[in-house]
């Protein structure tokens, strides 16, 4: 990756924001890196502004951010599977889980052993993946819908085994006391929240970069193929079944990563919250923010999340406050789902791009529009 | 939708010969029991299968008509008649019974034909991933309805047969249970020939087969899914109402895993064929009543959900195949 600073203006005539616009999609790493530092600085101040710091206090604020970023981790790793791929998994919180169980596993009071956070983020990623590749290698040959309904089945299985298994996993109770990170010996504490914010931009830049850089790969293009047709893209000597598995275990491991996160940071991991629910509120998540778009994705997520989590419950308040009749009796929160399924409809229905589409994801969902892709943002591989 | 005659002979076969090893292996107290589950089963499984057989969608939202079906059958039980307890005399009983099971019916195969207008009907030349997600969104939608209006803990559902027991086989079994059982069989008969007798059942036979070439010969395709959404979620609601009798309660996440096990049924059966819908229903009623008499009550969901993983790699065109069969 060469990090070459914005070229000094040769070119006197665009105006300063087309030639931003230009240099950052020469150098879009550089721009995704630069991207998050700003938008994680500007959100913790963002939120001491009236209407939104008299919600909760900034550190709750910032501790919710961490939480939506597990979130936003989650739906960026199934939209490598739905929205590039295109085959919808719908027990895509197994993998989640299998991620939170491997830290809890390797570093609590339960197991015995205290295996550092930093690699155990890789061991997660790759336990999951690993999963993901010994589920997908049979069932990936199967047509989409049945594919839903094993990654279904699957989501299912998962968390009755950790429930069940209990003489491994402590069953119903889970595994408590889970070791915070530390780096350089510096300790993670609840009380200060900053430290994980920080732990979790860096992961989400990180993984955006990567993700970006291998959508526009040789195999991203592959997985879009697969998506608009499969038989053609067969036909066109990609290996489906191969290409479609790296699919299944690079979505995986990105759930992986967010399960061990999600467990140092919760410190403690049981099967009931990896139900199906989290499944489907990752799917709204990439339904709503525009499948296929990566950075769409990402902001779906956070806009899902900060409803569900602050929103519902100010609207309650809110409405509370009031004393409207019918509305201060209606709880938002037990809405949610509710919620969630009218979006999925109307969004299908209406708006099947999402609110942010990728442009070629936006064409297939329109076919009748137009024979020919106006602009198809050709992979440019010039940032090296 | 297989109501061929080449097609009778077999699958009688292996229904009787799984019903056999089923009772050897259960023993007439249990056996029961898997039967009206595996009925149960069979109701909804059939609507899987038919919708799929039809325009290829796993209607998601199938659980969940089965789960409103269970409420509306209690709502006209306790508001309408204004029911809790048993009903001693027979004939009222019955007829309460028909009433009931006729306006959970009707009602939900309208509710039935509304979802599909509505959700699936404008996405019909949409890329495939976008009906099915419609679909888990109106079983989102279904759920969090009933949740609101009956609330989210657990309802109880009036036991209006009254619990008295009848020797079959040398067991004591619950009238309840012979009663549900005969409803099924008699509801997928009915079917059955509508299916292959009638002109509307031609219609759905030669949309599943091929719908443009149906079009034009002439049979109006929306009238015919339509039809086919009524006809499932009417299956699906009369299983909501046996559900509702044979369990005594109901809530509404009820559909989602007796939804998803329907659906293992269906597939195992061979989706698009009625026929392996309705005994694939029984299988897995018994894979799931034998781990609970082997002692793995809590094992049983991972069972059945292996059962259909391994269906699904090994054999995904099911027991009995299917003429719609899994195009790649």
């Amino acid at each position: 990756m060469t990090a070459v600073a914005k070229a000094p203006g040769s070119a006197p005539q665009p105006s300063p924001w087309t030639r931003l616009r230009a240099s950052s999609r020469m150098h879009r790493s550089l721009t995704i890196l630069v991207g998050w530092a700003l938008v994680a600085t500007l959100l913790p101040l963002i939120v001491l502004i009236p209407p939104l710091s008299t919600f909760q206090p900034q550190s709750l604020w910032i501790d919710g951010f961490s939480n939506a970023g597990v979130f936003i981790l989650l739906a960026m790793g199934l939209n490598v599977v739905v929205g590039l791929a295109g085959l919808l998994d719908l027990g895509y919180a197994a993998f989640f889980a299998i991620g939170s169980y491997v830290y809890a596993f390797g570093a609590s009071p339960f197991s015995g052993l205290h295996i550092p956070f930093w690699p155990m983020l890789l061991v997660g990623a790759g336990a999951a993946a690993t999963m993901g590749i010994l589920l997908g290698a049979p069932t990936l040959r199967l047509r989409g819908d049945y594919l839903a309904i094993v990654t279904l089945g699957f989501g299912e299985i998962v968390p009755a085994v950790f429930l069940n298994a209990s003489s491994l996993t402590n069953g119903t109770n889970g595994i408590g006391g889970i070791y915070k990170p530390t780096i350089f010996g510096f300790q993670f504490t609840l009380e200060n929240p900053v430290p994980y914010y920080i732990t979790m931009v860096g992961i989400l830049a990180i993984t955006m970069v990567l993700l970006y850089r291998l959508q526009d790969s040789r195999l991203g293009r592959a997985w879009m193929a697969i998506r608009e047709d499969e038989l053609a893209a067969a036909s066109s000597g990609i290996n489906t079944i191969t290409t479609k598995l790296l699919a299944f275990a690079l979505g995986a491991s990105t759930a992986g990563l967010a399960g061990v996160y999600a467990a140092s940071k919760l410190t403690f991991v049981s099967p009931d919250q990896f139900g199906f629910q989290v499944s489907f509120t990752v799917l709204a998540m990439v339904v709503l923010g525009g499948m296929g778009n990566i950075w769409g994705v990402a902001a779906g997520a956070f806009i899902i999340y900060t409803i569900q989590a602050v929103l519902l419950k100010e609207l309650n308040q809110f409405f509370q406050a009031l004393h409207v009749p019918i509305l201060q009796n209606i709880d938002f929160v037990q809405y949610q789902y509710l919620l969630y399924g009218v979006a999925l409809v109307g969004m299908m229905l209406l708006r099947p791009e999402g609110l942010f589409p990728s442009s070629r994801r936006r064409q297939e969902l329109h076919e009748s529009a137009g024979e020919e892709p106006e602009d198809v943002a050709p992979p440019t591989e010039l940032g090296e | 939708m297989s109501i061929d005659f080449r097609g009778v002979v077999r699958p009688i076969l292996i229904g009787a010969a799984a019903l056999v090893i089923e009772w050897l292996l259960l023993g007439s107290q249990q056996f029961s029991n898997a039967m009206v589950l595996g009925a149960i089963y069979a109701l909804i499984a059939l609507g899987y299968t038919m919708v799929y057989g039809i325009i290829e969608l796993i209607n998601f939202a199938h659980g969940d008509v089965f789960m409103v079906g269970s409420f509306l059958a209690m709502w006209i039980l306790t508001t309408v008649f204004g029911l809790q307890g048993p009903v001693t005399n027979v004939v009222n009983l019955i007829a309460i019974l028909a009433i009931v099971l006729l306006a959970t019916m009707v009602g939900m195969g309208f509710i039935g034909m509304f979802i599909e207008r509505v959700a699936y009907r404008p996405l019909r030349h949409a890329p495939r991933l976008a009906p099915l997600i419609t679909a888990i969104g109106v079983s989102f939608i279904l759920q969090n309805i009933i949740a609101v209006l009956f609330g989210p803990s657990p309802v109880n559902f009036p036991q209006i047969v009254p619990a008295n027991k009848i020797s079959v086989l040398g067991a004591q079994v619950p009238v309840l249970n012979v009663g549900i059982l005969a409803l099924a069989i008699f509801l997928m008969i009915v079917l059955n020939l509508f299916v292959g007798r009638t002109r509307l059942g031609r219609a759905m036979r030669s949309t599943a087969m091929d719908r443009e070439a149906a079009e034009l010969m002439g049979v109006d395709i929306n009238l015919t899914i339509a039809i086919t959404f009524f006809i499932a979620a009417a299956l699906a609601g009369a299983g909501g109402m046996v559900q509702g009798l044979y369990a005594g309660s109901i809530q509404f996440t009820l559909g989602f895993y007796v939804g998803l096990k329907a659906f293992t049924a269906a597939v195992l059966g061979g989706i698009g064929n009625t026929t392996g819908a309705a005994i694939g229903g029984f299988v897995i009623a018994f894979v799931e009543v034998y781990a609970t008499v082997l002692g793995y009550t809590e094992w049983s969901e991972v069972a059945v959900f292996s059962v259909l993983i391994l269906v699904l790699v090994f054999r995904p065109s099911g027991l009995l195949g299917t003429q719609l069969g899994e195009r790649a």
